[in-house]
């Protein structure tokens, strides 16, 4: 079993505050998703999801408020899962509620220490 | 009114394990033995006693002060034997004479807890941890428990022995861990103990009483976690609720002639409310704090069973909760009753489609699963499944049940 990152990506949602029922369409397709893959005890780590809020540092002491500035996608979260070979995680990164808001998945190996 | 006959074993099952605690607590771990012989004989000389001259005026009492004065004669014993064999003592003989054996209220509860701290172990194995609770905790028979896990008694007895044996290795102790390692340690207790109760819920022991018996048990010892201060924590709460909700349905899901009846064909008029009330009022203690540990969400789980309605509601919760609970500990069995549950809040498409990822093949309840869900969609490979499911099962009662999956199906496609 090997260990891969999938990073999830989306353009900036226009819709800065959605009803309870829209949060709850949200809310859903992630649960089932992680249930799915854990289900199949391929979830390695559930992962997070990353606050809009944040700063971007650069060289010179240039430090930008927020992750928006110059990308038109940011970056919305990330989870571990464990398969046998990338194309498993690829498989799992299908499922992907972020593939439906006009994201995608970055699917990632991780580097083992004990190789 | 008890007749004399019934209430020796009816004394057996409450006294022999009190006994036992408080003389093993007194004695050390390692002299567990001579504190079991004890209790043994000590009920051993009540049948003999109380058949010839009839019951005591307090049976109780009787059996306290039989087995405090043997006890006090073994501690003689042992102190010469310390003595004139190994030289040295510790403790004055004449000590022993004024030594007060607490079989108060307060010390049997104390050395019964302290003896399922001692007992619940990691360094033996779990269904040593079971039969040795089964044993010392709740004063169970060497036959019966080798009917509960259906094996005979002399590996049972090996068993136990080797468990004894390997705790006595580890210098285990008949003591309350530390406030600081509380937490941890409780955690081995409540996983003997649902194990415990699962051995008689979900046993293959046709025995329902034996089966009633086991699950009472485990309740009534996760009861004394919870009324004892310091162990009255929400996951003890929530385990008990589970425990309360699963027992709600005993009398519903085994028929007359001891087959499990299916959750979606019960006698929901056979449910105990009583028990389902009580469940509820566990689960509400288990919420406070922010711990949410399996049990709580099993215990969540168990909640939604109790609601008789088939709504999607419910189905949507179940799978949400299932969907929390295989991240926090992944498990072939909720893998597929989250599949079910899927299956129930979105439709057998999309649950068929989860099904084939589980891949859990040699796994009879899973061919079981992809019957049921391919059902009214492609019959003939619902029934493919079902035999498959039926070459894998091993109980008797599985096999009926699956036959009778497949005769229903084979009507309805003609």
């Amino acid at each position: 079993m090997k260990e891969f990152l999938l990073l999830f990506r989306s353009a900036p949602s226009g819709e800065p505050r959605p009803s309870p029922e829209q949060l709850q369409n949200i809310t859903k397709p992630w649960q089932d998703w992680m249930g799915s893959m854990a289900a199949q005890n391929k979830l390695a780590n559930r992962g997070n999801r990353l606050d809009f809020e944040g700063a971007t540092v650069r060289p010179g002491n240039v430090v930008t408020d927020g992750p928006y500035a110059e990308i038109k996608e940011i970056m919305l979260g990330y989870t571990v899962v464990k398969t046998d070979s990338l194309a498993e995680a690829v498989e799992l990164a299908k499922g992907c509620p972020v593939l439906n808001m006009g994201g995608n998945v970055e699917v990632r190996g991780i580097v083992e220490i004990n190789m | 009114m008890q007749t004399d006959k019934e209430i020796i074993p009816h004394l057996f099952r409450t006294e022999y394990s009190k006994i036992t605690a408080v003389l093993a607590k007194l004695f050390g771990f390692e002299h567990i033995e001579v504190a079991e012989d004890i209790a043994s004989d000590t009920f051993l000389l009540a049948a003999e006693t109380w058949g010839i001259k009839g019951l005591p005026e307090n049976p109780v009492a009787w059996l306290y002060a039989v087995a405090k004065n043997r006890a006090k004669d073994h501690l003689k014993h042992r102190t010469i034997f310390t003595e004139k064999v190994i030289g040295g003592v510790k403790q004055n003989s004449a000590d022993l004479y004024e030594m007060e054996i607490d079989l108060s209220n307060k010390n049997i509860v104390d050395s019964q807890l302290q003896m399922m701290f001692a007992i619940c172990n990691p360094a033996i194995p779990p269904e040593a941890q079971i039969g040795l609770s089964l044993r010392i905790l709740c004063g169970f028979g060497i036959e019966e428990i080798a009917d509960a896990f259906l094996s005979n008694k002399e590996t049972i007895n090996k068993r136990l022995f080797r468990a004894r044996e390997k705790l006595r290795k580890e210098h285990v102790k008949i003591e309350f861990p530390a406030q600081s390692e509380i937490n941890k340690r409780l955690e081995n207790v409540l996983t003997t103990l649902y194990l415990l109760f699962n051995e008689g819920y979900y046993s293959l022991s046709q025995n329902t009483t034996l089966r009633k018996g086991l699950c009472l048990e485990a309740m009534r010892l996760n009861f004394m976690l919870i009324e004892n201060k310091s162990t009255n924590k929400p996951a003890v709460n929530a385990l008990l609720s589970l425990m309360c909700f699963h027992a709600s349905r005993f009398e519903a899901r085994i028929n007359p002639e001891g087959e499990i009846v299916l959750y979606e064909d019960q006698d929901t008029t056979l449910w105990d409310n009583d028990l389902i009330t009580q469940g509820e009022f566990y689960l509400n203690k288990a919420a406070e704090g922010n711990e949410v540990s399996k049990y709580h969400l099993e215990a969540a789980i168990a909640y939604w069973h109790t609601k008789k309605s088939d709504t999607i509601e419910k189905w949507e919760n179940i799978l949400q909760l299932y969907n929390r609970l295989l991240q926090v500990e992944y498990s072939p069995m909720a893998a597929l009753n989250r599949t079910y549950a899927l299956s129930k809040a979105d439709g057998k498409l999309i649950a068929i489609n989860e099904a084939e990822k589980l891949k859990l093949t040699n796994n009879h309840v899973y061919s079981l699963l992809l019957g049921y869900l391919y059902t009214d969609i492609d019959n003939e490979k619902a029934v493919a499944h079902l035999k498959t499911a039926l070459k894998l099962a091993k109980s008797k009662t599985d096999k009926t049940a699956i036959e009778k999956s497949i005769g229903k199906i084979k009507v309805l496609s003609k």
